[in-house]
């Protein structure tokens, strides 16, 4: 049996949806010990051991940046143990830990992986050029390996199982490459959380101005869903960064995805391809959108979102 | 305020990407342009620079090639660039990125090292990070907004839920998102001077590195197809296929 580490970060008092994903694999390939960085509780743990976790390595940096202590510490338990494989989220905070780690004890990452084996040595799979090609790539030599997985590239199934050994973890103090977090500030949203959503309703350029992002919210409110954006227009300014869809930003897999005014590039196709069913409204009929599009109308969201949204509410009102 | 950019030049993402046949790597043109991403950082990086009466200084890694990226960066203000430009570098994985660039910045001298989250054509993700462990310093990451001064840096790191106010001493690693600040266009008189300022180019042994690259593409295959959609011309009434098939898709 493979020793598969795999890191899991906690949220609203439980592990991440994305941990889970990742120790649900993980049982599949060996024995699971779980990376945890949060405040921790009984429940938290009890959920890893329901997710196949036989082990915990708690870690709580309080209110220092955690990259540079947590990094350190896993890296201690690393050449304690040397186990076979590391599994990461390609989250931001799994980001930072496993770079950091990586780089401390000289090993190889293998990023945005959305399929990993292991047999002796590691295996990967990679969705590149906007997911039309997969590339399958190795790391040569003795592990351990890094591997960082793009969300949602496994289901979360509990499989059943006792609380695990929880081990807390003392931070050691890392000098000159320690930073703290003195404030944390909550986008406040409306409707459901994007990640989890049945329903997805997103926005991009072609929407022209900041203010038609309204025509994309309306459009939501009545189907319940979530509001995306594309990259595009976060950096622009005119929605969160909480709600961009893509390569940076969230990966998402709803029932129904409707693309309001977006091209599709490559960076924004990784986050959503994968949705059941694609809805796309583009005035071009060229835009790389279309190729993944179950229905495509070419025209003008300017117009067909105002219709689209009156038909709903009739529906809705009735 | 000593200022380290990190830039990347890449092929155009406008043109279509091609990989070797054999080694499963991306074909490098002559002409490479800068990474959309890094024109953030080194806005970032002169923004900063300029406060403080100090210098940028770019670093890079990858075939150099004609230059032009490196050109785009230095027309936009920053005062000289470093690459290393070396055949064994080929299919370098992040940790030997890091391990370059890390050695090339620990001999210019910094504060502050600028880098993009992640580059464009290789998305990582992971090389600021590295670069900041190699360095013994921390890494301030996904920053949506960043200000420093008096030998500190405060940034609006980015969450999944909104964003953190993280802050640290100098010197420190900052690994910037697009929409940071608005990148400058360069002026005439920028691209002019960009002409004459000076690159360093370095190969690998200069560093007294040795790369030991260990990951490989074993292959790669095209994607299982999408089965190909509907597309029609809105007439008007195209708002009425979407209600269609939401309600097939018992959406509504």
């Amino acid at each position: 049996m493979a020793d598969v580490w795999v890191f899991c970060q906690e949220a609203g008092g439980e592990p991440t949806s994305l941990g889970l994903e990742l120790l649900t694999k993980a049982r599949e390939l060996g024995d699971v010990t779980a990376l945890y960085l949060g405040s921790g509780s009984d429940a938290a743990f009890a959920t890893l051991g329901d997710y196949g976790v036989s082990r915990v390595y708690h870690f709580d940096p309080g209110d220092e940046l955690a990259s540079g202590p947590v990094a350190a510490a896993i890296a201690d338990l690393v050449e304690e143990h040397r186990p076979d494989l590391l599994v990461f989220g390609q989250g931001y905070d799994d980001r930072d830990i496993a770079g950091r780690l990586a780089a401390r004890l000289g090993l190889s990452v293998l990023s945005n992986a959305v399929d990993v084996a292991i047999d002796g040595a590691v295996t990967t799979r990679h969705e590149i050029f906007g997911g039309s090609q997969i590339a399958t790539a190795t790391v040569e030599g003795d592990g351990p390996y890094v591997v960082l997985v793009r969300p949602k590239s496994f289901p979360a199934e509990p499989a059943g199982g006792p609380p695990p050994s929880v081990t807390s973890v003392e931070l050691p103090d890392v000098g000159a490459a320690k930073a703290r977090v003195t404030g944390s500030h909550v986008e406040e949203r409306e409707g459901p959380q994007l990640e989890d959503a049945a329903v997805v309703v997103a926005g991009g350029r072609g929407l022209g101005n900041p203010e038609a992002f309204e025509l994309v919210e309306r459009v939501a409110k009545t189907l319940g869903a979530a509001t995306g954006a594309t990259r595009a227009i976060v950096d622009a300014g005119w929605v969160p960064y909480a709600k961009q869809v893509g390569q940076t930003g969230k990966t998402v897999k709803p029932d129904v995805y409707i693309a309001c005014g977006i091209s599709g590039a490559m960076q924004h196709l990784v986050g959503m391809k994968d949705s059941k069913t694609i809805i796309a409204i583009n005035k071009d009929p060229e835009a790389p959108i279309f190729s993944v599009a179950d229905l495509g109308i070419v025209g003008d969201v300017h117009k067909v979102l105002p219709k689209l949204a009156e038909a709903l509410e009739a529906r809705a009102g009735g | 305020m000593q200022v380290v950019v990190c830039a990347k030049q890449i092929p155009d993402p406008a043109t279509p990407y091609e990989l070797e046949p054999d080694t499963h790597l991306l074909v490098r043109p002559t002409e490479q342009i800068l990474d959309d991403t890094d024109r953030y950082g080194v806005e970032m990086g002169l923004q900063l620079a300029q406060a403080s009466e100090g210098t940028v200084t770019l670093v890079s890694m990858g075939p150099a090639g004609n230059m032009q990226g490196i050109r785009q960066a230095l027309a936009m203000g920053a005062d000289k660039a470093v690459i290393v430009d070396d055949p064994s570098l080929r299919g370098s994985d992040a940790l030997t990125t890091a391990r370059v660039l890390a050695e090339v910045i620990k001999r210019e001298g910094f504060d502050l090292v600028i880098a993009g989250t992640e580059s464009t054509d290789g998305y990582s993700g992971v090389v600021p990070q590295m670069v900041a462990e190699l360095l013994g310093v921390p890494a301030l990451t996904y920053a949506t907004a960043v200000t420093a001064g008096d030998g500190s840096v405060t940034i609006h790191r980015q969450t999944a839920a909104g964003y953190d106010i993280v802050e640290a001493d100098l010197p420190a690693v900052v690994s910037v998102t697009a929409g940071v600040v608005e990148p400058r266009y360069p002026t005439f008189k920028g691209i002019m001077e960009a002409k004459k300022k000076p690159v360093e180019t370095l190969s690998v042994s200069d560093l007294g590195l040795e790369p030991d690259i260990r990951q490989k593409v074993v292959s790669v295959e095209p994607a299982p197809e999408r089965q190909a959609g509907e597309i029609v011309e809105d007439d008007g009434e195209a708002y009425l296929r979407i209600v269609e098939l939401l309600e097939k898709v018992k959406v509504i």
